[in-house]
């Protein structure tokens, strides 16, 4: 029943052959048993019970208000949840409760979807491997899993790999079968890298077609709330309940078509797929480099015409993000100041005093490093040479993509991430700057532009972990892009990890911290 | 055929202010303003060398030619954006956001001296026993 996807539960309901009720004390347990994965920072589990209660009556008198009534889902502890913690994995937000909820959260909520819990991630969304938050690193469920065991003969506990990120947490919750869909947040890959190494479907819309109300900012004008599902349908079914105006977001634009069903026979002869050369990249691994050619010769032996294209600035996008993300996040994180919410420090000789000590107490290294530099950035004497010169960086690379779509291309066909998923102790080797700019290289590009991207899980690697693939679309061609990844996921037979021998669970070894976790029902 | 610029690694790429003049070197009166600016207690020799290191990796950018390129901030810059009446639609929650501060007194929130009122008072300071007369 965990393993279904949201479509499929819904029938169930509709069949009475599960309740919202029964569903959700499966996924509460569920959680209680995966504790060691770290997924989730807070578990909601008595206002859980209580929305499942509530769907089940609405269920039971036959007026269910949706496809998502009664879904259990999971939000990344960066979103705004009304009267739920939101931490931001950060000790400056560790004690913090919104009285709002986020826009997306609320709207999940008006559909009678079911909140569990908020996910853990990197502090404030910096970073690519959910290791940099103050609750501790996110697991990836495929370390517990039959093939990765078997492949790599693992057996020590510190033979566990990493989930990707920021949103590690929320991938995490999806990949383990304790939620159907999740949050997460993507302003440089932070949705879709985790998604890859999870082996999840993992969206970032088009910028703006979803609200960013209640979002604790990170770059701004790049920040797109992502969807985490099991199945391409499932996640064209969360945009449309998602997509849309928001009053309270002025960046949001009108969704170019209500979303009905994905067509389950799409014809793939009409399609232009392009392969940007750039691509292949160094580091790129050997066996991610084959299954993006399996898909590409599955796009031609289809009929569909498979084209090299060349953005020829996408090379500089990593650098270009960390000027730009720098500078947005000093001048983001300038709210923090201990005075009108979160963490506030004892030492009170001088506001400024208080100020730097709240904020060398609250944030992390990554977090304070990027502050500063950012600051160095914005500084007279550098504003153009760095941050304007960025910003002329960005058109480059968003005029590259312009003029590969206008010349008829549909797709784009990339891999998620140079590889499958680092062990614990390998990621960390590197400090988080060179990790991130290592894991985002792929996905930073569509932030820049804008544009819808989809990671989509196509094999196992010969460590038994998942591989993940890329598809970026036009702006707001958000259905096209996930009627391609749907005809792709119909192909590549991805298999479901509870196929692969189940996750092993909660151990008393595994040195994780003990968090507010009340045991489940 | 790959034009991938080498990502530079942190590891080893740290003292950049011996030898020869670097671009990227921040000089110490440069620190003390970027910390006044910044608030996060970074003056640390591990800050200093994170922030030579983040510079020199934007350093990259130069290499792109983007004369008579004009900057983009946002990508939906040919759209006209939807903008609410200016009407105020909610709001008289002061006290559920008063709650969320450390300290408050009655509706302020409460902030220490700033830091020419913090100097003055100290220079300005009774002896202790004259305090409570």
């Amino acid at each position: 029943m965990l393993s279904l996807t949201l479509k499929e539960v819904s029938q169930a309901f509709r069949e009475g052959r599960i309740s919202p009720t029964e569903l959700c004390k499966k996924c509460l347990n569920r959680i209680q048993r995966t504790q060691h994965l770290n997924a989730f920072i807070t578990v909601t589990q008595e206002l859980s019970l209580k929305q499942a209660q509530q769907s089940e009556i609405r269920l039971s008198q036959g007026v269910p208000k949706g496809p998502l009534d009664g879904i259990p889902f999971a939000v990344k502890d960066n979103f705004c949840t009304e009267n739920v913690k939101t931490t931001c994995a950060s000790r400056m937000l560790k004690d913090y409760t919104p009285p709002y909820n986020a826009t997306v959260v609320q709207k999940l909520l008006d559909q009678g979807a079911v909140l569990m819990g908020k996910t853990n991630m990197d502090e404030f969304a910096m970073g690519a491997g959910s290791v940099d938050g103050t609750f501790g690193p996110v697991r990836n469920p495929w370390s517990y899993a039959a093939p990765y065991r078997a492949q790599t003969g693992a057996s020590s506990d510190s033979d566990w790999v990493v989930s990707g990120g920021s949103s590690g947490g929320s991938a995490v919750a999806v990949a383990s079968l304790t939620s159907y869909l999740a949050l997460g947040s993507d302003t440089g890959g932070s949705t879709r890298n985790p998604g890859a190494l999870c082996g999840v479907v993992a969206l970032k819309p088009s910028y703006g077609l979803l609200s960013r109300h209640g979002l604790i900012p990170l770059v701004n004008s790049m920040d797109v709330p992502g969807i985490i599902t099991r199945s391409v349908s499932d996640g064209a079914t969360v945009l449309g309940v998602l997509q849309g105006l928001d009053i309270r977001d002025s960046t949001t634009v009108p969704a170019p078509s209500s979303l009905t069903d994905l067509p389950e026979d799409f014809d793939i002869r009409n399609i232009c797929v392009g392969i940007p050369k750039e691509y292949h990249a160094p580091g790129l691994s050997e066996e991610t480099v084959v299954q993006w050619s399996r898909v590409a010769d599955l796009f031609e032996r289809a009929g569909a015409r498979v084209e090299q294209v060349s953005l020829p600035h996408t090379q500089y996008s990593i650098v270009c993000y960390h000027v730009l993300c720098n500078t947005e996040v000093a001048s983001n994180m300038a709210r923090f100041d201990g005075l009108e919410y979160g963490h506030r420090s004892t030492m009170d000789s001088s506001t400024e005093v208080m100020y730097a000590s709240t904020r060398h107490e609250g944030f992390n290294d990554v977090v304070r490093s990027r502050i500063l530099s950012g600051n160095y950035f914005l500084l007279k004497q550098n504003y153009d040479n760095y941050f304007v010169k960025a910003q002329k960086v960005r058109r480059l690379i968003t005029d590259d993509f312009r003029r590969v779509f206008t010349s008829g291309v549909d797709v784009l066909l990339t891999p998620t991430t140079l590889t499958d998923a680092a062990r614990y102790l390998d990621f960390t080797q590197e400090d988080n700057r060179t990790r991130s700019a290592q894991e985002d290289v792929f996905t930073q590009p569509a932030n820049m532009a804008g544009l819808p991207a989809v990671s989509l899980p196509v094999a196992l690697s010969r460590r038994g972990l998942p591989i993940g693939l890329q598809l970026i679309g036009p702006a707001l061609e958000d259905k096209k892009l996930l009627c391609v990844a749907q005809w792709v996921e119909q192909r590549v037979a991805f298999p479901s990890i509870s196929d692969c021998g189940d996750i092993q669970e909660s151990r008393k070894d595994t040195g994780m911290t003990e968090r507010e976790q009340t045991s489940a029902v | 055929g790959s034009i991938f610029i080498p990502i530079l690694s942190c590891k080893g790429a740290g003292n950049g202010r011996c030898g020869t003049i670097d671009p990227a070197a921040v000089p110490a009166d440069l620190v003390d303003k970027l910390e006044r600016l910044a608030l996060v207690d970074f003056r640390t020799k591990q800050g200093l060398a994170c922030l030579e290191k983040a510079v020199r990796f934007a350093g990259q950018l130069h290499a792109v030619d983007t004369s008579g390129v004009e900057p983009m901030d946002s990508v939906l810059e040919d759209r006209a954006l939807h903008l609410r009446g200016d009407a105020v639609t909610e709001g008289d929650c002061a006290e559920e956001l008063l709650g969320l501060a450390e300290r408050t007194v009655e509706e302020y929130f409460v902030a220490p001296p700033g830091m020419a009122e913090a100097a003055f008072m100290s220079s300005h300071q009774l002896p202790e026993n004259h305090r409570e007369e």
